[in-house]
Protein backbone atom coordinates (compact mmCIF):
# COMPACT_ATOMS: atom_id res chain seq x y z
CA UNK A 1 0.00 0.00 0.00
CA UNK A 2 1.26 3.09 -1.28
CA UNK A 3 1.15 6.58 0.93
CA UNK A 4 -1.59 7.98 -1.42
CA UNK A 5 -3.90 4.62 -0.66
CA UNK A 6 -3.66 5.46 3.19
CA UNK A 7 -4.35 8.65 2.38
CA UNK A 8 -7.20 7.74 0.33
CA UNK A 9 -8.46 5.41 2.64
CA UNK A 10 -9.04 7.90 5.33
CA UNK A 11 -10.98 10.14 3.27
CA UNK A 12 -13.05 7.19 1.33
CA UNK A 13 -16.33 5.87 3.06
CA UNK A 14 -17.60 3.88 0.17
CA UNK A 15 -15.58 2.19 -2.28
CA UNK A 16 -17.11 -0.09 -5.01
CA UNK A 17 -15.42 -1.16 -8.10
CA UNK A 18 -16.89 -3.58 -10.94
CA UNK A 19 -20.02 -4.67 -9.21
CA UNK A 20 -21.84 -7.13 -10.86
CA UNK A 21 -24.93 -9.37 -9.93
CA UNK A 22 -27.21 -11.36 -11.99
CA UNK A 23 -30.16 -13.09 -10.96
CA UNK A 24 -31.58 -16.50 -12.36
CA UNK A 25 -35.19 -16.34 -13.23
CA UNK A 26 -37.71 -18.50 -15.42
CA UNK A 27 -36.98 -16.01 -18.43
CA UNK A 28 -33.53 -16.58 -17.83
CA UNK A 29 -30.58 -14.33 -16.31
CA UNK A 30 -31.62 -11.15 -15.14
CA UNK A 31 -28.75 -8.55 -14.77
CA UNK A 32 -29.50 -6.43 -11.89
CA UNK A 33 -26.37 -4.41 -11.38
CA UNK A 34 -23.82 -4.49 -14.53
CA UNK A 35 -20.71 -3.08 -13.37
CA UNK A 36 -21.04 -0.37 -11.13
CA UNK A 37 -17.91 2.01 -9.76
CA UNK A 38 -17.99 4.58 -6.52
CA UNK A 39 -15.74 6.27 -4.42
CA UNK A 40 -18.14 8.17 -1.78
CA UNK A 41 -16.13 10.30 0.73
CA UNK A 42 -16.49 10.43 4.26
CA UNK A 43 -19.25 12.79 5.24
CA UNK A 44 -21.10 13.31 2.15
CA UNK A 45 -25.00 12.55 1.36
CA UNK A 46 -25.39 10.83 -1.50
CA UNK A 47 -28.80 9.93 -3.19
CA UNK A 48 -29.44 6.51 -6.01
CA UNK A 49 -32.08 7.64 -7.85
CA UNK A 50 -33.03 5.63 -10.56
CA UNK A 51 -36.70 4.32 -11.45
CA UNK A 52 -37.42 0.87 -9.96
CA UNK A 53 -35.33 -2.01 -11.40
CA UNK A 54 -32.45 0.50 -11.81
CA UNK A 55 -30.63 -1.88 -9.27
CA UNK A 56 -30.49 0.77 -6.49
CA UNK A 57 -31.84 -2.29 -3.92
CA UNK A 58 -28.71 -4.81 -4.97
CA UNK A 59 -26.50 -2.46 -4.66
CA UNK A 60 -27.37 -1.07 -1.35
CA UNK A 61 -27.49 -5.40 -0.47
CA UNK A 62 -24.14 -5.62 -2.07
CA UNK A 63 -22.97 -2.92 -0.03
CA UNK A 64 -24.43 -4.10 3.46
CA UNK A 65 -23.16 -7.60 2.75
CA UNK A 66 -26.72 -9.03 2.42
CA UNK A 67 -26.51 -10.48 -1.10
CA UNK A 68 -22.92 -12.12 -2.64
CA UNK A 69 -21.83 -9.78 -5.79
CA UNK A 70 -21.06 -12.25 -8.57
CA UNK A 71 -17.99 -10.00 -9.35
CA UNK A 72 -16.44 -6.67 -8.28
CA UNK A 73 -14.87 -5.44 -4.73
CA UNK A 74 -16.41 -3.21 -1.96
CA UNK A 75 -15.14 -1.49 1.26
CA UNK A 76 -16.62 -0.18 3.73
CA UNK A 77 -13.97 2.59 5.32
CA UNK A 78 -11.39 0.94 3.66
CA UNK A 79 -12.23 -2.36 5.29
CA UNK A 80 -14.88 -5.74 4.04
CA UNK A 81 -18.90 -4.76 4.69
CA UNK A 82 -19.04 -8.02 7.04
CA UNK A 83 -15.84 -6.35 9.04
CA UNK A 84 -17.35 -2.98 9.30
CA UNK A 85 -20.46 -4.34 10.42
CA UNK A 86 -18.92 -6.43 12.99
CA UNK A 87 -17.57 -2.69 14.21
CA UNK A 88 -20.65 -1.21 14.14
CA UNK A 89 -19.82 1.33 11.91
CA UNK A 90 -23.02 0.91 9.59
CA UNK A 91 -26.58 2.00 10.43
CA UNK A 92 -29.56 0.91 7.98
CA UNK A 93 -33.17 0.74 6.96
CA UNK A 94 -33.74 -1.50 4.37
CA UNK A 95 -36.31 -1.18 1.95
CA UNK A 96 -39.23 -3.98 3.24
CA UNK A 97 -39.49 -4.63 6.96
CA UNK A 98 -41.08 -4.61 9.57
CA UNK A 99 -40.04 -5.00 13.67
CA UNK A 100 -40.61 -7.67 15.83
CA UNK A 101 -43.54 -8.08 17.98
CA UNK A 102 -43.93 -8.48 22.06
CA UNK A 103 -41.47 -5.45 22.69
CA UNK A 104 -42.52 -1.87 23.19
CA UNK A 105 -40.64 1.37 21.10
CA UNK A 106 -38.52 2.03 24.20
CA UNK A 107 -37.33 -1.72 24.88
CA UNK A 108 -36.78 -2.41 21.02
CA UNK A 109 -34.40 0.31 20.85
CA UNK A 110 -32.84 0.04 23.82
CA UNK A 111 -32.32 -3.65 22.46
CA UNK A 112 -30.63 -2.46 19.53
CA UNK A 113 -28.51 -0.23 21.34
CA UNK A 114 -27.24 -3.30 23.06
CA UNK A 115 -25.41 -5.00 19.94
CA UNK A 116 -23.14 -1.62 19.05
CA UNK A 117 -19.67 -0.47 20.67
CA UNK A 118 -20.63 3.55 21.04
CA UNK A 119 -24.95 3.59 20.24
CA UNK A 120 -26.37 6.70 21.02
CA UNK A 121 -28.53 7.20 24.07
CA UNK A 122 -32.29 5.57 23.42
CA UNK A 123 -33.23 9.43 24.68
CA UNK A 124 -31.25 11.08 22.34
CA UNK A 125 -32.78 8.99 19.27
CA UNK A 126 -35.92 9.58 20.58
CA UNK A 127 -35.52 13.28 20.73
CA UNK A 128 -33.82 13.06 17.19
CA UNK A 129 -36.32 10.98 15.60
CA UNK A 130 -39.14 13.22 17.34
CA UNK A 131 -41.09 9.61 18.06
CA UNK A 132 -41.32 10.34 21.73
CA UNK A 133 -45.50 10.06 21.48
CA UNK A 134 -44.14 6.24 20.53
CA UNK A 135 -41.84 5.10 23.22
CA UNK A 136 -44.63 3.50 25.66
CA UNK A 137 -46.30 1.90 22.51
CA UNK A 138 -45.94 -1.58 21.69
CA UNK A 139 -44.27 -2.18 17.75
CA UNK A 140 -47.43 -4.01 16.89
CA UNK A 141 -49.11 -1.13 17.56
CA UNK A 142 -48.03 1.46 15.24
CA UNK A 143 -48.92 2.50 11.91
CA UNK A 144 -47.18 2.22 8.69
CA UNK A 145 -45.41 5.54 9.26
CA UNK A 146 -44.53 5.10 12.80
CA UNK A 147 -42.98 2.00 11.94
CA UNK A 148 -40.60 3.35 9.49
CA UNK A 149 -39.93 6.15 12.11
CA UNK A 150 -38.83 3.49 14.32
CA UNK A 151 -37.30 1.82 12.00
CA UNK A 152 -35.33 4.78 10.71
CA UNK A 153 -34.32 5.04 14.55
CA UNK A 154 -33.42 1.63 14.95
CA UNK A 155 -30.61 2.48 11.99
CA UNK A 156 -29.70 5.87 14.04
CA UNK A 157 -28.98 4.08 17.30
CA UNK A 158 -25.87 2.44 15.97
CA UNK A 159 -24.67 5.87 15.97
CA UNK A 160 -23.06 4.35 12.56
CA UNK A 161 -20.46 6.14 10.27
CA UNK A 162 -22.12 5.24 7.37
CA UNK A 163 -26.11 5.39 6.94
CA UNK A 164 -27.85 3.88 4.22
CA UNK A 165 -31.36 4.05 3.52
CA UNK A 166 -33.23 2.27 0.98
CA UNK A 167 -35.93 4.59 -0.24
CA UNK A 168 -36.74 5.58 3.58
CA UNK A 169 -40.02 7.93 2.75
CA UNK A 170 -42.41 5.24 1.10
CA UNK A 171 -45.34 4.88 3.60
CA UNK A 172 -44.89 8.29 5.11
CA UNK A 173 -47.37 11.10 4.58
CA UNK A 174 -45.80 14.38 3.60
CA UNK A 175 -45.46 15.82 7.52
CA UNK A 176 -43.33 12.66 8.13
CA UNK A 177 -41.48 13.23 5.48
CA UNK A 178 -40.47 16.64 6.30
CA UNK A 179 -39.27 15.34 9.86
CA UNK A 180 -37.46 12.61 8.00
CA UNK A 181 -35.47 14.47 6.23
CA UNK A 182 -34.22 17.34 8.88
CA UNK A 183 -33.52 14.28 11.23
CA UNK A 184 -31.29 12.66 8.54
CA UNK A 185 -29.62 16.26 7.87
CA UNK A 186 -29.24 17.33 11.50
CA UNK A 187 -27.81 13.53 11.67
CA UNK A 188 -25.51 13.72 8.57
CA UNK A 189 -23.73 17.18 9.89
CA UNK A 190 -22.40 15.29 12.42
CA UNK A 191 -19.94 14.07 9.66
CA UNK A 192 -21.88 11.34 8.88
CA UNK A 193 -21.60 9.62 5.45
CA UNK A 194 -25.09 9.09 4.03
CA UNK A 195 -26.61 6.88 0.60
CA UNK A 196 -29.98 6.87 0.44
CA UNK A 197 -32.14 5.41 -2.50
CA UNK A 198 -34.76 7.11 -3.80
CA UNK A 199 -37.11 6.99 -7.12
CA UNK A 200 -38.10 10.76 -6.75
CA UNK A 201 -36.08 13.52 -8.26
CA UNK A 202 -37.12 16.43 -5.71
CA UNK A 203 -35.73 14.44 -2.83
CA UNK A 204 -32.47 13.48 -3.96
CA UNK A 205 -32.09 17.17 -5.57
CA UNK A 206 -33.20 18.42 -1.83
CA UNK A 207 -31.57 16.62 0.43
CA UNK A 208 -28.04 15.09 -1.30
CA UNK A 209 -24.85 16.70 -2.29
CA UNK A 210 -24.52 14.52 -4.93
CA UNK A 211 -26.55 12.35 -6.84
CA UNK A 212 -25.34 8.77 -8.61
CA UNK A 213 -28.44 8.40 -11.40
CA UNK A 214 -28.61 4.76 -11.81
CA UNK A 215 -30.83 2.98 -14.73
CA UNK A 216 -30.98 -0.98 -15.90
CA UNK A 217 -28.18 -1.50 -13.49
CA UNK A 218 -25.73 1.01 -14.45
CA UNK A 219 -24.25 4.05 -13.22
CA UNK A 220 -25.59 6.72 -16.01
CA UNK A 221 -24.79 9.96 -14.12
CA UNK A 222 -23.08 11.00 -11.03
CA UNK A 223 -22.51 14.25 -10.00
CA UNK A 224 -23.07 17.27 -7.97
CA UNK A 225 -27.50 17.84 -7.63
CA UNK A 226 -27.40 20.63 -9.65
CA UNK A 227 -25.26 19.33 -12.65
CA UNK A 228 -27.85 16.22 -12.50
CA UNK A 229 -31.02 18.03 -12.69
CA UNK A 230 -29.99 20.00 -15.86
CA UNK A 231 -29.13 16.42 -17.11
CA UNK A 232 -32.80 14.60 -16.37
CA UNK A 233 -34.08 17.79 -16.03
CA UNK A 234 -35.52 17.63 -19.56
CA UNK A 235 -38.43 19.86 -20.91
CA UNK A 236 -41.92 19.24 -22.41
CA UNK A 237 -43.19 22.13 -25.08
CA UNK A 238 -46.97 21.61 -25.28
CA UNK A 239 -48.51 23.42 -28.19
CA UNK A 240 -52.09 23.89 -30.21
CA UNK A 241 -51.05 22.85 -33.35
CA UNK A 242 -54.17 20.92 -35.58
CA UNK A 243 -52.88 18.88 -37.88
CA UNK A 244 -49.73 18.94 -37.43
CA UNK A 245 -46.86 15.87 -39.23
CA UNK A 246 -45.87 14.23 -36.55
CA UNK A 247 -42.82 12.78 -38.61
CA UNK A 248 -41.58 16.10 -39.29
CA UNK A 249 -41.71 17.92 -35.94
CA UNK A 250 -39.91 14.85 -34.45
CA UNK A 251 -37.00 15.95 -37.24
CA UNK A 252 -36.60 19.59 -35.17
CA UNK A 253 -33.71 20.19 -33.53
CA UNK A 254 -33.47 19.23 -29.69
CA UNK A 255 -36.70 17.29 -30.25
CA UNK A 256 -36.00 13.91 -28.77
CA UNK A 257 -40.20 12.53 -29.61
CA UNK A 258 -43.39 13.98 -30.48
CA UNK A 259 -47.08 12.88 -29.02
CA UNK A 260 -50.20 14.44 -29.62
CA UNK A 261 -53.25 14.91 -27.19
CA UNK A 262 -56.02 15.95 -29.56
CA UNK A 263 -54.84 19.08 -31.45
CA UNK A 264 -51.87 19.29 -28.76
CA UNK A 265 -48.82 18.02 -29.20
CA UNK A 266 -46.59 17.27 -26.80
CA UNK A 267 -42.31 17.36 -27.67
CA UNK A 268 -39.66 15.85 -25.36
CA UNK A 269 -37.01 17.94 -25.90
CA UNK A 270 -33.23 17.50 -24.88
CA UNK A 271 -32.92 21.18 -25.27
CA UNK A 272 -36.22 23.34 -25.25
CA UNK A 273 -34.91 26.85 -26.45
CA UNK A 274 -33.55 25.23 -29.42
CA UNK A 275 -36.29 23.28 -29.90
CA UNK A 276 -38.58 26.32 -29.49
CA UNK A 277 -36.55 28.55 -32.05
CA UNK A 278 -37.20 26.09 -35.04
CA UNK A 279 -40.74 25.53 -33.86
CA UNK A 280 -41.83 29.33 -33.96
CA UNK A 281 -40.98 29.89 -37.43
CA UNK A 282 -41.50 26.38 -39.26
CA UNK A 283 -44.95 26.29 -37.85
CA UNK A 284 -46.10 30.16 -37.35
CA UNK A 285 -49.65 28.78 -36.17
CA UNK A 286 -48.61 27.34 -33.35
CA UNK A 287 -50.33 28.66 -30.31
CA UNK A 288 -51.13 28.42 -26.28
CA UNK A 289 -47.30 27.38 -26.43
CA UNK A 290 -45.91 25.67 -22.84
CA UNK A 291 -42.72 24.73 -21.72
CA UNK A 292 -42.43 22.39 -18.59
CA UNK A 293 -39.94 20.32 -17.17
CA UNK A 294 -40.42 16.86 -18.03
CA UNK A 295 -41.41 14.40 -14.82
CA UNK A 296 -37.74 11.92 -13.84
CA UNK A 297 -39.53 9.13 -15.43
CA UNK A 298 -39.26 10.18 -18.79
CA UNK A 299 -35.86 11.51 -18.45
CA UNK A 300 -34.96 8.20 -17.38
CA UNK A 301 -36.40 6.90 -20.87
CA UNK A 302 -34.44 9.89 -22.25
CA UNK A 303 -31.14 8.49 -20.98
CA UNK A 304 -31.68 4.57 -20.85
CA UNK A 305 -32.93 4.58 -24.75
CA UNK A 306 -35.84 2.79 -24.35
CA UNK A 307 -38.50 1.34 -21.87
CA UNK A 308 -38.48 -2.57 -21.65
CA UNK A 309 -36.81 -3.47 -18.28
CA UNK A 310 -34.91 -6.08 -18.04
CA UNK A 311 -33.88 -5.69 -14.57
CA UNK A 312 -35.91 -6.33 -11.56
CA UNK B 1 -19.89 -6.74 20.74
CA UNK B 2 -18.88 -7.97 24.29
CA UNK B 3 -20.27 -10.86 26.08
CA UNK B 4 -22.64 -8.07 28.51
CA UNK B 5 -24.01 -6.72 25.69
CA UNK B 6 -24.69 -10.01 24.17
CA UNK B 7 -26.71 -10.66 27.48
CA UNK B 8 -29.11 -7.40 27.52
CA UNK B 9 -29.81 -8.68 23.76
CA UNK B 10 -30.61 -11.92 25.35
CA UNK B 11 -32.57 -10.75 28.12
CA UNK B 12 -34.73 -9.07 25.64
CA UNK B 13 -34.99 -11.74 23.85
CA UNK B 14 -36.62 -14.14 26.77
CA UNK B 15 -38.64 -10.91 27.77
CA UNK B 16 -40.61 -11.23 24.35
CA UNK B 17 -40.56 -15.00 24.99
CA UNK B 18 -42.95 -14.70 27.78
CA UNK B 19 -44.99 -11.93 26.47
CA UNK B 20 -45.68 -14.20 23.36
CA UNK B 21 -49.53 -15.06 24.11
CA UNK B 22 -50.21 -17.35 21.04
CA UNK B 23 -46.79 -19.31 22.42
CA UNK B 24 -48.08 -19.29 25.82
CA UNK B 25 -51.90 -20.67 24.57
CA UNK B 26 -50.36 -23.02 22.48
CA UNK B 27 -47.00 -24.26 23.59
CA UNK B 28 -48.49 -24.27 27.77
CA UNK B 29 -51.91 -24.08 27.94
CA UNK B 30 -52.95 -26.71 25.76
CA UNK B 31 -51.00 -29.66 27.59
CA UNK B 32 -52.50 -28.55 30.97
CA UNK B 33 -55.61 -27.84 29.40
CA UNK B 34 -55.27 -31.24 27.71
CA UNK B 35 -53.58 -32.85 31.18
CA UNK B 36 -56.62 -31.69 33.40
CA UNK B 37 -59.65 -33.14 30.91
CA UNK B 38 -57.80 -36.70 30.79
CA UNK B 39 -56.59 -37.15 34.71
CA UNK B 40 -58.75 -35.20 36.65
CA UNK B 41 -61.76 -37.50 35.76
CA UNK B 42 -59.44 -40.62 36.36
CA UNK B 43 -58.34 -39.54 39.91
CA UNK B 44 -59.89 -42.85 40.90
CA UNK B 45 -58.35 -45.35 38.60
CA UNK B 46 -58.43 -48.89 40.01
CA UNK B 47 -56.19 -50.38 37.09
CA UNK B 48 -53.14 -48.27 37.39
CA UNK B 49 -53.15 -48.12 41.05
CA UNK B 50 -52.13 -51.61 41.29
CA UNK B 51 -48.89 -50.81 39.79
CA UNK B 52 -48.68 -48.10 42.89
CA UNK B 53 -49.16 -45.15 39.68
CA UNK B 54 -52.43 -42.73 40.45
CA UNK B 55 -53.85 -41.99 36.91
CA UNK B 56 -52.71 -38.17 37.36
CA UNK B 57 -49.08 -39.18 38.02
CA UNK B 58 -49.17 -41.66 34.98
CA UNK B 59 -50.45 -38.41 32.46
CA UNK B 60 -48.47 -36.18 33.81
CA UNK B 61 -45.15 -38.01 33.25
CA UNK B 62 -47.01 -38.76 29.65
CA UNK B 63 -47.73 -35.15 28.82
CA UNK B 64 -44.15 -34.61 29.87
CA UNK B 65 -42.59 -35.26 26.77
CA UNK B 66 -45.05 -34.08 24.71
CA UNK B 67 -45.48 -30.49 26.17
CA UNK B 68 -42.30 -30.47 26.90
CA UNK B 69 -41.12 -30.90 23.23
CA UNK B 70 -43.59 -28.87 21.71
CA UNK B 71 -42.28 -25.54 24.20
CA UNK B 72 -38.82 -26.06 23.12
CA UNK B 73 -39.55 -26.14 19.48
CA UNK B 74 -41.60 -23.26 19.65
CA UNK B 75 -38.84 -20.99 18.69
CA UNK B 76 -38.31 -21.97 15.23
CA UNK B 77 -42.54 -20.44 14.83
CA UNK B 78 -41.33 -17.31 15.88
CA UNK B 79 -38.00 -17.18 13.96
CA UNK B 80 -40.23 -18.01 10.87
CA UNK B 81 -42.33 -15.24 12.18
CA UNK B 82 -39.10 -12.32 12.10
CA UNK B 83 -37.87 -13.85 8.81
CA UNK B 84 -41.44 -13.27 7.31
CA UNK B 85 -40.93 -9.78 8.48
CA UNK B 86 -37.76 -8.76 6.92
CA UNK B 87 -36.06 -8.98 10.67
CA UNK B 88 -33.16 -11.40 9.97
CA UNK B 89 -32.09 -9.01 7.37
CA UNK B 90 -31.56 -6.38 10.32
CA UNK B 91 -30.06 -8.18 12.51
CA UNK B 92 -27.86 -9.10 10.06
CA UNK B 93 -26.44 -5.88 9.34
CA UNK B 94 -25.63 -5.30 13.17
CA UNK B 95 -22.56 -6.56 14.88
CA UNK B 96 -24.67 -9.43 16.61
CA UNK B 97 -22.71 -12.35 16.08
CA UNK B 98 -24.50 -16.07 15.38
CA UNK B 99 -23.20 -17.25 18.20
CA UNK B 100 -25.16 -14.81 20.19
CA UNK B 101 -28.43 -15.32 18.27
CA UNK B 102 -28.24 -19.06 18.77
CA UNK B 103 -27.54 -18.58 22.27
CA UNK B 104 -30.61 -16.44 22.32
CA UNK B 105 -32.85 -18.58 20.39
CA UNK B 106 -31.75 -21.88 22.44
CA UNK B 107 -32.28 -20.21 25.69
CA UNK B 108 -35.70 -18.96 24.52
CA UNK B 109 -36.88 -23.04 23.54
CA UNK B 110 -35.75 -23.75 27.53
CA UNK B 111 -37.31 -21.23 29.10
CA UNK B 112 -41.09 -22.37 27.50
CA UNK B 113 -39.61 -25.99 27.90
CA UNK B 114 -39.23 -25.16 31.82
CA UNK B 115 -42.31 -23.15 32.37
CA UNK B 116 -43.70 -26.34 30.41
CA UNK B 117 -42.17 -28.70 33.16
CA UNK B 118 -43.18 -26.12 35.91
CA UNK B 119 -46.94 -25.70 35.22
CA UNK B 120 -47.44 -29.78 34.28
CA UNK B 121 -46.18 -30.53 38.16
CA UNK B 122 -47.80 -27.83 39.48
CA UNK B 123 -50.92 -29.57 37.58
CA UNK B 124 -49.62 -32.83 39.20
CA UNK B 125 -49.49 -31.70 42.60
CA UNK B 126 -52.53 -30.00 42.88
CA UNK B 127 -53.83 -33.90 41.56
CA UNK B 128 -52.46 -35.20 44.21
CA UNK B 129 -48.97 -36.29 42.87
CA UNK B 130 -46.23 -37.56 45.09
CA UNK B 131 -42.80 -39.09 43.97
CA UNK B 132 -41.21 -41.30 46.21
CA UNK B 133 -37.77 -40.26 46.65
CA UNK B 134 -38.23 -36.89 46.34
CA UNK B 135 -35.16 -36.02 44.46
CA UNK B 136 -37.37 -38.14 41.64
CA UNK B 137 -38.10 -34.30 40.76
CA UNK B 138 -34.59 -33.10 39.87
CA UNK B 139 -33.22 -36.71 38.19
CA UNK B 140 -36.55 -36.51 35.49
CA UNK B 141 -35.91 -32.96 35.15
CA UNK B 142 -32.77 -32.96 34.55
CA UNK B 143 -32.95 -35.76 31.85
CA UNK B 144 -35.50 -34.56 30.00
CA UNK B 145 -33.57 -30.92 29.58
CA UNK B 146 -30.86 -33.34 27.88
CA UNK B 147 -33.39 -35.09 26.14
CA UNK B 148 -34.65 -31.81 24.49
CA UNK B 149 -31.59 -30.15 22.72
CA UNK B 150 -32.36 -32.20 19.51
CA UNK B 151 -35.78 -30.86 19.32
CA UNK B 152 -34.80 -27.24 20.81
CA UNK B 153 -32.32 -27.57 17.63
CA UNK B 154 -34.85 -29.08 15.15
CA UNK B 155 -37.36 -26.06 15.82
CA UNK B 156 -34.22 -23.14 14.99
CA UNK B 157 -33.72 -25.35 11.74
CA UNK B 158 -37.17 -25.84 10.65
CA UNK B 159 -37.86 -21.83 11.68
CA UNK B 160 -35.01 -20.94 9.32
CA UNK B 161 -36.01 -23.23 6.55
CA UNK B 162 -39.88 -22.93 6.07
CA UNK B 163 -42.17 -20.21 5.99
CA UNK B 164 -44.28 -18.59 8.41
CA UNK B 165 -47.68 -20.08 7.38
CA UNK B 166 -46.16 -23.84 6.51
CA UNK B 167 -44.52 -23.76 10.28
CA UNK B 168 -47.59 -24.43 12.15
CA UNK B 169 -48.61 -27.27 10.43
CA UNK B 170 -45.23 -28.67 10.24
CA UNK B 171 -44.83 -28.04 13.85
CA UNK B 172 -48.12 -30.23 14.28
CA UNK B 173 -47.27 -32.95 12.24
CA UNK B 174 -43.67 -33.16 13.56
CA UNK B 175 -44.59 -33.28 17.19
CA UNK B 176 -47.56 -35.73 16.49
CA UNK B 177 -45.34 -38.32 14.78
CA UNK B 178 -42.16 -38.04 17.44
CA UNK B 179 -45.01 -37.99 20.52
CA UNK B 180 -46.93 -41.18 18.85
CA UNK B 181 -43.45 -43.16 17.61
CA UNK B 182 -41.75 -42.22 21.35
CA UNK B 183 -44.00 -43.88 23.66
CA UNK B 184 -46.29 -41.08 24.48
CA UNK B 185 -49.83 -42.31 24.07
CA UNK B 186 -48.70 -45.63 23.82
CA UNK B 187 -46.23 -47.57 25.44
CA UNK B 188 -43.59 -48.94 22.83
CA UNK B 189 -42.86 -52.99 23.71
CA UNK B 190 -41.07 -55.84 22.36
CA UNK B 191 -38.20 -55.83 20.15
CA UNK B 192 -39.12 -56.24 16.78
CA UNK B 193 -38.12 -53.57 14.08
CA UNK B 194 -41.06 -51.24 15.42
CA UNK B 195 -39.47 -51.39 18.44
CA UNK B 196 -35.83 -50.51 17.28
CA UNK B 197 -36.86 -47.63 14.85
CA UNK B 198 -39.22 -45.95 18.10
CA UNK B 199 -35.93 -46.72 20.49
CA UNK B 200 -33.91 -44.67 17.52
CA UNK B 201 -36.16 -41.70 18.33
CA UNK B 202 -34.88 -38.59 20.92
CA UNK B 203 -38.86 -38.79 21.76
CA UNK B 204 -38.52 -42.16 23.05
CA UNK B 205 -35.70 -41.68 25.21
CA UNK B 206 -37.48 -38.11 25.94
CA UNK B 207 -40.33 -40.25 27.23
CA UNK B 208 -37.88 -42.65 29.01
CA UNK B 209 -36.75 -39.73 31.11
CA UNK B 210 -40.49 -38.75 32.46
CA UNK B 211 -40.60 -42.87 33.78
CA UNK B 212 -38.37 -42.13 36.73
CA UNK B 213 -41.64 -40.35 37.98
CA UNK B 214 -43.21 -43.90 37.82
CA UNK B 215 -40.59 -45.22 39.83
CA UNK B 216 -38.33 -46.22 37.22
CA UNK B 217 -34.54 -46.94 38.16
CA UNK B 218 -32.08 -43.69 38.37
CA UNK B 219 -31.24 -44.31 35.00
CA UNK B 220 -33.85 -45.04 32.43
CA UNK B 221 -31.58 -44.51 29.42
CA UNK B 222 -28.74 -46.79 29.51
CA UNK B 223 -26.04 -46.55 27.09
CA UNK B 224 -28.16 -46.71 24.19
CA UNK B 225 -30.09 -43.70 25.51
CA UNK B 226 -27.20 -41.56 26.25
CA UNK B 227 -26.18 -42.67 22.47
CA UNK B 228 -29.19 -41.94 20.76
CA UNK B 229 -29.58 -38.82 22.55
CA UNK B 230 -26.43 -37.51 21.80
CA UNK B 231 -25.86 -38.26 17.90
CA UNK B 232 -29.30 -36.52 17.61
CA UNK B 233 -28.27 -33.48 19.16
CA UNK B 234 -25.05 -33.53 17.04
CA UNK B 235 -26.99 -34.33 13.80
CA UNK B 236 -30.02 -31.54 14.69
CA UNK B 237 -27.11 -29.09 15.70
CA UNK B 238 -25.41 -29.02 12.45
CA UNK B 239 -29.11 -28.97 10.69
CA UNK B 240 -29.97 -25.88 12.63
CA UNK B 241 -26.13 -24.41 11.93
CA UNK B 242 -26.55 -25.34 7.95
CA UNK B 243 -30.18 -23.84 7.79
CA UNK B 244 -29.14 -20.73 9.09
CA UNK B 245 -26.22 -20.44 6.93
CA UNK B 246 -28.09 -21.73 3.40
CA UNK B 247 -30.77 -18.86 4.72
CA UNK B 248 -28.75 -15.99 5.87
CA UNK B 249 -25.53 -16.72 3.73
CA UNK B 250 -23.47 -16.35 6.62
CA UNK B 251 -21.21 -18.72 8.41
Amino acid sequence: MTSTDIAESTTTGVHVSGLTKSFKSPQGPVHAVRGIDLRIDVGETVALLGPNGAGKSTTIDMVLGLTKPDAGRIELFGRAPADAIAAGSVGGMLQVGGVIPDLNVRELLDMMASLYPNPLGVTEVVELCRIDDLVGRKTTKLSGGQTQRLRFAIALIANPDLLILDEPTVAMDVEARRQFWTTMRQFATRGKTVIFATHYLEEADEYADRIILMARGSVVADGPATEIKAHVGLRTIRATLPGADVAALATLPGVTNVDTRGEAVILNCSDSDTALRALLPAYPTARDIEVTGAGLEEAFLQLTGDETEEAA
Amino acid sequence: MTTMTGAAYIKYELLRTVRNKRAFIFSLIFPIVLYFLIAAPQRGNKFLDKYGISAPQYFMVGLLGFGTMIAAMSSGARIAAERQAGWNRQLRITPLTPRTYFRAKVLSSYLMAIVSIVLLYASGLSLGVRLHPVDSWFKMTGLILVALVPFAALGIALGHLLTNDSMGPAMGGITSIFAFLGGTWFPVTGGGFYANLCKGLPSYWLTRAGHIGLGSTSDPWGSRGWLTIAVWGVVCVAFARWAYKRDTGRV
